[in-house]
Parts: C-alpha cells; structure tokens; sequence
C-alpha cells in the first residue's frame, strides 16, 4: 500500500541497496536528461520522414518494399526483450544472485541482436527492390530514421556485453549496478521509440 | 557491504514489493502486446474502414501503448521526487511544436510548389 516517492525513473533499487541507492539518484538523473534530448533528435528525423515520405521520384514506395509480418516480429522481439531486462532489473534490485542476473541480461542480448538480423534482413531484401538510400528523398529519410534507430540498439548489445563482462570481473559493486540500471531506461526507451516507428513508418506506410 | 540482519516484517514487505513489481511488468507486456496486436490487425486484413480514421487509431494505440510503456518498465509516476514527468511533459511538448511545425511548414510548402501534393 505505502508505495514510497521514487526517485529517478526506472526500478529503483531501495534502501536495501544502502549507498548504491543513493548514489543512483544523481546519475539516473543525468542519463534520463540525455534520452529526452535523444527523443528530440528522434523526432526532427521522424519530422524529416514524414515530410519526405511523398518524395519517392518514381522509385519503389512503401507498399512496394515495407514487409508488414517482419515489422510484426521485430516488435514482438524488442517487446520480449523490455520484458527481459525487466526481469534482470528485478533480479538486480532483489539479489537474486549473479547467475540469474547474467542469464536474463545474455538473454535480453539475444533477443536485442536476433532483431537486429530481422532488420538487416528487411534493408537487404529492401535494396535488392531497387530501395538503396540513393534512389529518392523518401528512401534517404528512411535510412535516416530507421537504421539510427538500429544503430542505438547495437549500442545498446555492445554496452550490454561490456556490463555483464563488468559483473564478471568486478562484481556487483556501484559502478556496475548503476551501469545495468541506466542501460535498462535505455532498453526501455529504444522499445518506446520503435512503437513511433512501426506506428509511423511501417503501419501508417501499408495502409 | 555489511547485510543487515532483516526482520521478519521487512522480508515479507520485500516479498510484496517484488510481485507488485514482476507483476507491474507482466501487466505492461500484456497490454503493449494487445495495442500492438489491434493496428497490425487492422492494417493485414484491412476492414471496410476509410484510411484517415485507421490513421487515427494507428495513432491513439501508439500514444497509448507509449504511456503504458513509461508507466510500467519506466515506473514514471506522479510520485517523483524529482522533476521527471515534468521533464517528459516539457520534451514532448517541444516535440509537438518543431514535429507538428516542420510538417505543416513543409506540407504548406509542398502544396504552393509543382511538388506533388501532402495528404
């Protein structure tokens, strides 16, 4: 019932977690104000798309290169995975022990890397149609929005394989928690971020 | 890290805590994938309805499942004790003013050019 004042955005590990809670306030802080400025780097290219998404100068459009069950996927994929790293979040704050924090971050990974196959799988088979970032303004804004979006989620695996190589080496000392913790509103915001995109760019393209 | 000894009262709040919050996430995983599921739907099997208003709900599901998002993984509330939600409120709104206006800028402008026209 006496749900407590959280304070910063995520799983807030508690007072059980002595100083490391503390010393999260700060820090999650300072990363949540950073992936609101990214939110508006998002949201001028979503801006650039749609006011180009016309612009196809007789190359293929959307009906002709976009694979609405792949899209389907991707999500359910990315979906999975915020679940996922809910779970490691909550195998973090509880103490669950190394083991089951590790298996669900490497599952969390594999999820977020078989994504990224389905996508590069989507831009192949789109290039192979004729739809290379080249051929028009559309296609130009396409692979601005949809690989950066991409490209966050490699960032996202490469920091995920460095914090696990971390709990590895140093244990689960501040540094590493708060680093799970930050990438977790990380995750979570790539996942936010995709609805804009299957919304934007993949179901508003087929229909 | 000295672990200190818990109560048998502070286990069980512990305990309680952590379903509320496993469930908090089963929760957000069930209804992201319900307001996934309905526009994909639509769009597959596109029933007899006009495309502006499948536009319109493509759009409400997504707001909506955006909200469900940062409520149940992001745990954003209205209990903050520092100034997140503002901190989203003032994005979203500075978002809404340069998206909302570079489309109609560019919209505008597109229709009072040889340009094809914008919807």
């Amino acid at each position: 019932m006496s749900q407590q004042v959280l304070k910063h955005p995520g799983l807030n590990l508690g007072p059980a977690h002595g100083k490391d809670d503390r010393a999260a306030e700060n820090m999650m802080f300072g990363f949540w104000v950073f992936l609101m400025s990214d939110a508006i780097l998002f949201g001028m290219v979503f801006a650039t798309y749609v006011t180009s998404v016309h612009a196809t100068a007789g190359g293929p459009g959307p009906h002709a290169l976009y694979d609405l069950k792949s899209a389907f996927i991707e999500t359910l994929l990315l979906l999975a995975s915020s679940f996922t790293f809910g779970m490691a979040s909550l195998a973090l704050k509880y103490k669950h022990g190394k083991p089951r924090l590790i298996g669900w971050m490497v599952l969390t990974l594999v999820l977020g890397m078989v994504f990224l196959g389905f996508e590069l799988h989507d831009f192949s088979s789109m290039f192979a149609k004729g739809g290379v970032p080249s051929r028009s303004g559309f296609l130009s804004a396409f692979f601005d929005l949809v690989p950066l979006h991409g490209l966050h989620v490699a960032a996202g695996c490469i920091w995920l394989i460095c914090l696990v190589g971390q709990i590895l080496r140093y244990g689960l000392d501040t540094a590493t928690k708060l680093g799970i913790m930050r990438l977790a509103l990380f995750w979570h915001f790539l996942d936010i971020i995709w609805i804009a995109i299957f919304s934007v760019v993949y179901l508003t393209g087929l229909t | 890290m000295s672990e200190q000894a818990h109560t048998a009262d502070e286990t069980t709040e512990r305990r309680q805590e952590e379903r509320r919050e496993f469930h908090s996430y089963v929760w957000g995983v069930g209804l992201a994938l319900l307001l996934t599921a309905v526009p994909f739907a639509l769009v597959h099997w596109t029933p007899g309805i006009s495309r502006l208003s499948l536009l319109i709900v493509i759009g409400v599901f997504a707001l909506v499942q955006m909200l469900v998002h940062f409520r149940f993984f992001l745990h954003i509330g209205f209990k903050q004790k520092r100034e997140d939600l503002h901190l989203i409120l003032f994005s979203a709104l500075l978002l809404t003013i340069m998206v909302a206006g570079t489309v109609w800028i560019m919209a505008s402008l597109a229709t009072r050019m040889v340009l094809p026209a914008q919807p």
